[in-house]
C-alpha cells in the first residue's frame, strides 16, 4: 500500500495503491496536508488501484475535504470501482463528494 | 512494517477454520484480513463478498477491538475465529475489553448532522454489509459477524 502524489497542471493527483484503512490513513492525511501547506489547492484522489476502504479511510477523506475547502480549495474523487461505489452509496458520501468516473474526467472537471 | 513479517501470523494456511491472535496494533489488521479473504476467494464466495463485504466488515471489527476493546494496550491481544460451511461464513473477533452496547454505539452516519463527521461509520458499515452482527461475552468480548453465502452461477 502506498500513496503517490503527482502534479497534473494545477491539480495534485493522489494515487491510492492498495487499501486505505486505519493502519495507513494518517500517512495519506499527512501527505495531502503537506501539499496544502505548500500552497496546493486542487486535489484529485484516484482509486483505480485501490482494493478496499474502511470507515477510517472514508473519515480521512471527509476530514481532508473539509480542511481543503476551508483553505479555499477542493478535493474530488475519481475511478471508483463498483464495490467502492457501493461503499460511498451506503454511507451517502456519494452526496458529499464530486466523483468522476475516470482520472481524465476528474482532471477536466476543475 | 509489513503485516506478514510477524511470525505469529500463519503462513500457507490450509483454510477454514481459521484461528489467529494478533497484538493490539492496527498494523496487523491487513494481514489477517488478507488471510481470510484469500480463503474466501478459494472457496468461491462472490467477488463482492471477497472484495468489499468481508474485508471492510472484518477490518471494522478488528480495529474496534484494538482501538476500543483493548484500548491499544500492547499487552492485550485480539483473536479472530473464522468458519465457513455450506450456508454461512462466521467471523468472531474477541478482545479483552468489557464489551459495549452495540445499539447505543451505532449512529446513523447518513443523517445530515453526521454526514461530514470523520468518525462513526464502523458499526454502521458492519451492520449494513453483513447479514447479522451480534455481541456477547464468552471469556472475552466477542463480536460475531455472519454472512449468508449467496448462490453464484458458474459459467463454462
Amino acid at each position: 500500500m502506498s500513496f503517490a502524489i503527482r502534479k497534473s497542471g494545477d491539480v495534485c493527483v493522489v494515487d491510492v495503491e492498495g487499501q486505505l484503512i486505519v493502519g495507513n490513513r494518517q500517512e495519506l492525511k499527512q501527505k495531502v496536508l503537506d501539499e496544502l501547506e505548500r500552497g496546493e489547492r486542487r486535489f484529485l484522489v484516484d482509486f483505480s488501484q485501490t482494493g478496499y476502504i474502511d470507515s477510517s479511510g472514508l473519515g480521512v477523506l471527509v476530514s481532508l475535504s473539509k480542511k481543503i475547502r476551508e483553505s479555499g480549495g477542493e478535493l474530488r474523487l475519481a475511478s471508483l470501482n463498483d464495490d467502492l461505489k457501493t461503499l460511498f452509496e451506503l454511507t451517502k458520501l456519494d452526496t458529499l463528494f464530486q466523483i468522476a468516473h475516470s482520472r481524465e474526467s476528474g482532471l477536466s472537471s476543475f | 512494517m509489513p503485516p506478514f513479517s510477524d511470525p505469529r501470523l500463519p503462513h500457507g494456511h490450509g483454510g477454514f477454520p481459521i484461528e489467529v491472535s494478533i497484538p493490539s496494533d492496527v498494523r496487523f489488521i491487513e494481514g489477517v484480513v488478507g488471510l481470510v479473504t484469500r480463503q474466501c476467494v478459494e472457496r468461491h464466495l462472490s467477488p463482492t463478498d471477497c472484495n468489499l463485504t468481508v474485508p471492510v466488515a472484518l477490518t471494522e471489527a478488528l480495529s474496534n477491538a484494538i482501538l476500543y476493546g483493548n484500548a491499544r494496550d500492547s499487552s492485550k491481544s485480539v483473536t479472530l475465529r473464522a468458519t465457513l460451511n455450506e450456508r454461512d461464513l462466521v467471523l468472531e473477533v474477541v478482545d479483552e475489553g468489557t464489551g459495549f452496547d452495540m445499539d447505543a454505539c451505532t449512529i446513523d452516519p447518513t443523517s445530515p448532522d453526521n454526514l461530514d463527521r470523520e468518525d462513526g461509520r464502523g458499526l454502521y458499515l458492519m451492520r449494513a454489509l453483513m447479514d447479522r452482527v451480534e455481541r456477547y461475552t464468552d471469556g472475552g468480548n466477542v463480536v460475531r459477524l455472519t454472512l449468508h453465502r449467496r448462490l453464484t452461477l458458474h459459467r463454462k
